[in-house]
């Protein structure tokens, strides 16, 4: 089995299931109660705390436990809309966002919050004079992806920090989601106010997520009652989850540059393959993130081209704007100006540090074949 | 380059003949604090403490140091070979490091070789000359520049640093003996034993527990907090006290507005026995003058009664602000301020006297199984080395971070 689909998931780490396994049989206490079994699996949670702030060069104080990328990026949206709507109702995005982003904000515009979508060149990139035309008075957060979970397009986010420390009134949040396998360093920017970040895209489990919420920023809480972290977010904690990314988060961390410059390989050797047909186009800048490879093969629709993989057990992804049957308006591709019928035919490939060259070449000779076979068929 | 770390010290040089002493017990002491690093190697000379790091990471290191007592000032600094060639593209090789856009600098070069073919004047204006035909950023400064690179000629190789660091001062803990401290796990007791420790005191920590009335919680916090003590350099000794029976005794015996004299005269009594068993010379207290009902000079007096060891309140006269702004600084502050219920909150009576008699304590006090009451608090201690925050938590949290 090819598995070439790791921006939708990874495989959890053994270790970090193993992990998951133990906490929950052995430390399977509620970390609110007071008698020893809370207390052991409350010791768990801010050990798991500190391990991850460490890795991030944050403070545990900063670290917040999700259900995964999507919360995190809701309830950073929505949060900072609850607690700023007085000084403001007006945000600036990407017009490429993961929709956990842009239906945050569609859901914000019916309660009369006015959102700029900065619109991207045909890399996917924003451009930094267009955000800064875009802020005004009332703008009250910014939000932008690091790493594009479509293409790999990575966002100046640095430079626009940079550009933000002049309004430090403004929320600056990041949508880290895809950047932890595709960037060879995961730095927290101190302009940066909430970077989300979520397990099962590093081998970790689904259903835990990480949001870094920096000393001092206030956003309001969507999950109110017991007072769990820190009163911010309310409800038991998912110990054993939590645990187990904390451990995939360790191992990630140790093993990212590596990780980085292998899949950078693999990625580069496919792409120079497909670069020589001319009825594939590659929508994946060079530049872009190590892990994610995009490219549409004329005529034949994304969908068919993953069932025909899927046949031969290698295992891709059309991008997730395409798996609809019409691209939608806030497709990466269709925001890049690539026509609906290439768009449909795109499909993205993402790798691992687990997957190997072998693989790579055998995905490469499935196409070889697939290609003869497409090209008779039209 | 091999970069190494010296350390100056300060009031130690003012020791004469016990400097030896001193200097001995501060290279154990970063020993302690370093116990992370094992690659790291420590040399002691009579003016200096040199650590080599064989690869452990200098930053960490910088920090552990600033924390350490004893230290004045110290510098990493790389080991050049003693050829001139060598010297040159070091001298350059750290220079580019630095962001040198419209910086000044100077060479400031000291020789103990006498013998070494070029003296001071000619290193300083050869090097300078080099640097400014290489890095045409640059401008030299004599007073004040924006860097200094040092350059001492040594017997068998140059030492060459950049960058100073100023350390914690005060005296290498264990220089001045041994001290008990009465360790509540509230705010003030463990600014009292970081004063202490900046004095050279190697600290005993005793703190009184009441199962079921205090929290297991409780008695972590204040080995918690210990072990973070152990960062300024020393080992510390955690001693716990079973205080419930003494508790319930002195509650079912004890007019209420009395029982809090006579539960801190039962605390110091065990204390000092505690202090003479494990050879200290003094007890130490996070007393604070007028903060709460048994620091009041009348009730200080009368609980003072039942000793004649020197007890010694560093926060005596501090404000509350200030002793919190000193926790905040050693990074005990969060830890102190978690909510669990420890013993000096359960039995607190409601309206304490602050203006207790002492004829009226000695009364009361008559109905109580004295001798008895201490010999099996003194019989049950239970005492934890705590050598470095790392050590404890590494051992603490061993099946926890396993799972991590």
């Amino acid at each position: 089995m090819v598995y070439f689909d790791n921006s939708a998931t990874t495989k959890m780490f053994p270790e970090s299931l193993e992990t998951f396994l133990k906490v929950n049989q052995s430390y399977f206490g509620n970390p609110s109660s007071l008698h020893a079994y809370g207390a052991a699996a409350d010791e768990l949670l801010s050990e798991s705390r500190k391990q991850v702030a460490n890795l991030l060069k944050v403070s545990s104080r900063e670290i917040f436990f999700t259900s995964g990328g999507t919360e995190g990026n809701n309830w950073v949206i929505k949060g900072t809309a609850l607690i700023k709507y007085r000084v403001g109702k007006h945000i600036i995005t990407s017009s490429v966002e993961h929709s956990s982003v842009s239906k945050s904000l569609k859901q914000l515009e019916n309660f009369g919050f006015e959102v700029t979508y900065l619109p991207v060149n045909s890399e996917g990139k924003i451009s930094l004079e267009e955000l800064q035309d875009a802020i005004r008075k009332d703008t009250i957060l910014v939000s932008i992806m690091s790493v594009n979970n479509e293409v790999g397009t990575i966002q100046p986010i640095e430079e626009v920090a940079e550009l933000l420390t002049h309004y430090p009134t403004i929320h600056f949040h990041v949508d880290a989601v895809q950047a932890i396998s595709g960037l060879e360093n995961i730095s927290i920017h101190p302009r940066i106010d909430f970077f989300v970040l979520s397990a099962h895209k590093f081998n970790g489990p689904k259903g835990v997520g990480i949001l870094y919420k920096k000393n001092g920023k206030q956003i309001a809480s969507l999950l109110t009652g017991g007072d769990q972290e820190f009163g911010e977010r309310s409800t038991t904690e998912n110990v054993g989850g939590i645990a187990a990314t904390a451990k995939s988060l360790r191992i990630t961390m140790n093993q990212k540059e590596e990780s980085v410059i292998h899949t950078e390989k693999l990625k580069n050797y496919i792409r120079s393959f497909l670069k020589e047909y001319e009825d594939v186009n590659i929508y994946s800048p060079l530049d872009g993130a190590s892990h994610i490879l995009c490219f549409a093969m004329k005529g034949v629709r994304g969908e068919v081209l993953v069932h025909a993989l899927e046949k031969e057990n290698i295992y891709i992804s059309t991008t997730s704007a395409c798996a609809s049957k019409k691209a939608s308006s806030s497709s990466t591709l269709h925001s890049m100006g690539i026509p609906t019928q290439w768009s449909q035919c795109a499909v993205r490939l993402s790798f691992s540090f687990e997957n190997t060259m072998e693989e790579a070449q055998q995905f490469v000779n499935v196409f070889k074949d697939l290609h003869t076979k497409f090209q008779k068929i039209q | 380059m091999e970069t190494m770390i010296q350390i100056r010290f300060g009031e130690l040089s003012t020791k004469g003949k016990n400097k030896k002493r001193f200097i001995n017990q501060l290279s154990k002491n970063i020993h302690i604090a370093l116990y992370d690093f094992p690659s790291i190697v420590i040399k002691e000379s009579l003016d200096h403490i040199f650590i080599e790091l064989n690869g452990a990471p200098e930053d960490i290191i910088i920090e552990k140091l600033k924390m350490i007592f004893g230290i004045q000032s110290f510098s990493p600094i790389y080991v050049i070979p003693k050829q001139y060639d060598s010297l040159a593209k070091a001298v350059i090789a750290v220079i580019e490091e630095e962001e040198t856009a419209g910086k000044t600098f100077k060479i400031d070069t000291r020789r103990s070789d006498h013998f070494y073919e070029w003296n001071t004047n000619d290193l300083n204006s050869k090097l300078g000359a080099l640097v400014l035909e290489q890095l045409p950023d640059l401008k030299v400064k004599m007073k004040q520049p924006d860097l200094s690179i040092r350059v001492d000629v040594k017997e068998k190789n140059f030492l060459l640093s950049t960058k100073k660091y100023m350390g914690a001062g005060g005296l290498p803990v264990g220089t001045s003996g041994k001290g008990v401290l009465m360790l509540s796990g509230g705010i003030d007791s463990p600014v009292a034993g970081y004063l202490a420790m900046k004095r050279g005191v190697r600290i005993v920590a005793v703190h009184f527990s009441s199962p079921p009335y205090t929290s297991p919680q409780s008695l972590q916090k204040t080995k918690d907090l210990a072990a973070k003590l152990t960062n300024f350099g020393g080992v510390i000794t955690h001693i716990e006290v079973p205080f419930s029976e003494i508790q319930e005794e002195i509650k079912t015996a004890i007019p209420e507005g009395y029982t809090m004299t006579i539960t801190r005269r039962m605390m110091l009594r065990i204390t000092d026995a505690i202090r003479d068993n494990w050879s200290a010379l003094a007890v130490f207290t996070g007393e604070s003058l007028g903060q709460v009902a048994s620091q009041t000079m009348e009730s200080i007096q009368v609980i003072n009664e039942v000793t004649n060891t020197p007890i010694i309140r560093p926060v005596a006269t501090m404000d509350k602000l200030e002793i919190i702004e000193i926790a905040k600084k050693i990074d005990t502050f969060e830890l102190s301020i978690q909510p669990f219920e420890d013993c000096c909150t359960i039995f607190a009576p409601k309206s304490p006297k602050t203006k207790p008699h002492l004829d009226k304590v000695k009364r009361y006090e008559g109905k109580l199984d004295m001798d008895g009451l201490i010999e099996r608090a003194l019989e049950n201690l239970t005492v934890t080395k705590i050598r470095s925050e790392k050590e404890y938590s590494d051992l603490k949290q061993k099946s926890v971070l396993d799972l991590l």
